[in-house]
């Protein structure tokens, strides 16, 4: 099959071992994986910070880059989320109705990487091997939003000399929340430090999730207290052997 | 009398509490230093929403239930004003006075005469979000008469003067050696040997209620529904105190939010299932008291209905925000929400504290009166999956966030972003003039920002992805 990639502009930027996995783990199972290069950034951002006019050209850009592609694969279930289900609601608003509707179609092809794996390649083994702990973090956007259930956790299973360990009060936000970090640092700051007790407290050595915004935030937590849990996007798990 | 309340204005400042003094990240910085108060937070809202977790999952139709409440409310809200007079008609053929308030002040003075015209200098009331919302007790203290809540929390807050910090458990920023000295301090007649022992502080509370409800000729309450096509009005609560005060006393006066109405009777059927299995995890509220104007040698024979708008027609006016007039005060948005968890209620600012708050406070005063609210959220959106009538709160405060005023460094910050965000080219270098934002240090101190507070920045890698993706 042939996935077009949205890499989003956090993995593009900071985090792009994210993004390489994905391609290595698609190409992997025999897809064809290609990278427009005219895409950035889905203007999530933006539009929960309260900016969504600003927002329409980054919905506009990502609606025409993509387009053309059948299956769309991004290794973020918050900026899959953002494009289902609210690309469609801020173009109506600013009154591109047109846009509104292509957003909407390409929103039902656009998926976070467990449920392609799961929903449309149809794999759960993907053939992975990982000798680690590993605890998984299910981010809210990806369980609340873009709503992948247990999906990461069924392809996790799978994965050979992996030892998954469960995370207690697994639910609770992070903290991040994107500009809320920022904006509310204190809050925000006081939400990690129960998430990090919460990881530490399962012995596991990896914590994982399908979001690298969430994990740089909780791996920027870890590092801050020395712990000794490293933070690994799901991508990159299922992607090693 | 016409149901037409003047053009859509919001709540007016200087009367009620919907406005804080401080912006919420000042003010929740208070109760984040207060580990005791976090941890009292903590644990009531853990077992509030275990309780609750625990009879929802009996009901194998709550998503249902969820979406029949969802319709019944938006239907409502439709047709507002014509249920509204349909409400009207049926309370006065039934031998009630019905008082439209268009805003606080005017909802004060009513009841404020209402009272004064009984010649009674003291009022009982039943826990009523409405009337905390408009700050009658304030007013009936300034015109001489005294109001004694009877809610027990309500009564704590009342005597420790305080304010409410949850919709439910309004005194759950409170514990019992606390309540112990406010009851010592405070509490008319009370016994000087009192001890924090929870059953001891419920007597205590009991004998004085009770020679109040014994004495007192008027009671104030709140509604949680009111039927239009029968002219009914609901009372839920747990503690049996608000059905004294709504069958006690000669007079009562009911004030009700314009957005309580509900069409018909069997409307109760849903709602008396979401509400209480929302709420306090109970199967069914243990009581539900119901009246209809006036019933001859029983009861109230004197009954007043005030219906408040107080901002209302200005939410109600905005399609994306209205649904947070669905509202049916269960809290269940409070309890599993991670902010509120944290920061208590006293950081809103308002009678309405947690999600629902942080949506329909800036909606009641106007979004400048309270723009840093609909920002102290993760959108997490555990509160939506939580509410028993389904508003989905995290795009309210989403919407709301888009019509807050912005700080003018962020809006050209944003700005900023956004055009190169939409041009690929200077994209790719502004991704590689990150790498120079290495010298900001991991720990971020180059930074103005609040990041660096409890956590790193993650490396700069040495190559973007998309650098990576070109040279393979
Ligand atoms: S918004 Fe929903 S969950 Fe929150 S108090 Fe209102 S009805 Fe309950």
């Amino acid at each position: 099959m042939r996935i077009a990639l949205f890499a989003t502009c956090l993995a593009d930027t900071l985090f792009p071992e994210a993004a390489k996995a994905t391609v290595r783990l698609l190409e992997r199972l025999g897809h064809e994986v290609v990278f427009p290069l005219e895409q950035t950034c889905c203007g999530q951002m933006h539009i929960n910070t309260g900016y969504q006019r600003d927002a329409v050209p980054l919905i506009r850009r990502y609606v025409s880059v993509f387009s053309g592609y059948d299956v769309i694969v991004a290794p973020s279930g918050s900026c899959v989320g953002s494009i289902r289900h609210q690309h469609a609601l801020v173009a109506a608003r600013a009154g591109a109705a047109g846009l509104a509707a292509r957003a909407s179609e390409l929103g039902a092809r656009t998926y976070e990487l467990s449920e392609l794996l799961i929903d449309v390649l149809e794999v759960e083994d993907v053939g992975a091997y990982y000798p680690h702990t590993v605890t998984y973090h299910p981010t809210c956007h990806s369980l609340r939003m873009t709503r992948v259930g247990d999906k990461p956790l069924r392809l996790l299973r799978q994965v050979r000399g992996l030892d998954l360990v469960e995370l207690p009060a697994a639910e609770q936000c992070c903290g991040f929340g994107g500009t809320f970090a920022i904006k509310n640092a204190e809050t925000s700051a006081a939400m990690l430090a129960d998430k990090l007790t919460a990881i530490e407290s399962t012995g596991a050595s990896v914590c994982t999730a399908g979001d690298a915004s969430c994990l740089m935030h909780i791996g920027g937590g870890l590092s801050r207290r020395e712990s000794g849990v490293r933070t690994v996007h799901l991508a990159e798990i299922l992607a090693a052997t | 009398m016409s149901t037409f309340l003047g053009m859509p204005a919001t709540a007016p400042r200087g009367v009620g509490h919907l406005r804080g003094d401080e912006p919420f990240p000042a003010a929740a910085h208070t109760a984040l230093a207060n580990d005791q108060l976090r941890r009292n937070l903590r644990h009531a809202t853990t077992t509030i929403r275990g309780k609750s977790g625990r009879v929802i999952a009996e009901l194998p139709d709550w998503q249902e239930l969820r979406s029949a409440g969802s319709a019944i409310k938006a239907d409502v809200m439709s047709r507002l004003p014509e249920l509204l007079e349909e409400l009207e008609a049926r309370v006065t053929e039934r031998g009630g006075v019905v008082h439209w308030a268009a805003d606080a002040n005017q909802a004060n003075a009513i009841v404020t005469e209402l009272v004064r015209r009984t010649g009674s200098e003291r009022v009982i009331k039943v826990k009523s979000m409405a009337t905390q919302e408009i700050a009658l007790n304030e007013a009936l203290e300034a015109a001489g008469i005294q109001p004694v809540e009877t809610d027990l929390a309500e009564l704590i807050v009342q005597l420790g003067n305080d304010q409410p910090s949850h919709i439910l458990v309004p005194a759950i920023h409170r514990n019992r050696s606390e309540i112990r000295e406010i009851f010592l301090t405070a509490m008319p007649g009370v016994d000087p040997g009192l001890t924090d022992d929870p059953p001891v502080l419920a007597a205590a509370a009991r004998k004085y209620l009770r020679e109040t409800f014994l004495s007192t000729k008027v009671a104030i309450s709140g509604a949680n529904f009111g039927i239009a096509e029968t002219g009914t009005l609901a009372v839920v609560e747990s503690e049996g105190n608000g059905r004294m005060c709504l069958t006690l006393p000669d007079t009562l006066i009911t004030v009700m939010g314009i957005e309580k109405v509900v069409p018909a009777w069997r409307d109760l059927e849903v709602f008396l299932q979401l509400l209480p299995r929302a709420s306090t995890g109970e199967r069914m509220n243990p009581y539900t008291t119901m009246w209809t104007g006036v019933t001859p040698g029983d009861g109230p024979q004197d009954f007043h209905l005030v219906l408040l708008d107080n901002g209302r027609s200005a939410v109600l006016a905005d399609p994306a925000g209205r649904s947070a007039l669905h509202c049916i005060r269960c809290s269940a948005c409070l309890n599993v929400c991670p902010v509120y968890e944290r920061t208590g209620g006293h950081a809103y600012g308002s009678v309405y504290p947690g999600p629902i708050g942080a949506v329909l406070s800036p909606q009641l005063t106007g979004i400048e009166d309270n723009a840093s609210l609909p920002f102290a959220s993760s959108l997490c959106g555990a509160c939506f999956d939580a509410c028993p009538v389904r508003i989905d709160i995290p795009s309210i405060l989403v919407h709301l966030r888009n019509r807050a005023p912005h700080p003018k460094s962020e809006r050209a910050a944003m700005r900023a972003a956004a055009y190169t965000m939409d041009r690929p080219k200077l994209y790719a270098r502004a991704q590689r003039a990150a790498k120079l934002a290495r010298i900001a240090g991991r720990r971020g101190r180059g930074l103005p920002l609040g990041w660096n507070r409890a956590r790193d920045l993650p490396e700069i890698p040495a190559q973007t992805f998309r650098d990576w993706w070109a040279s393979r």
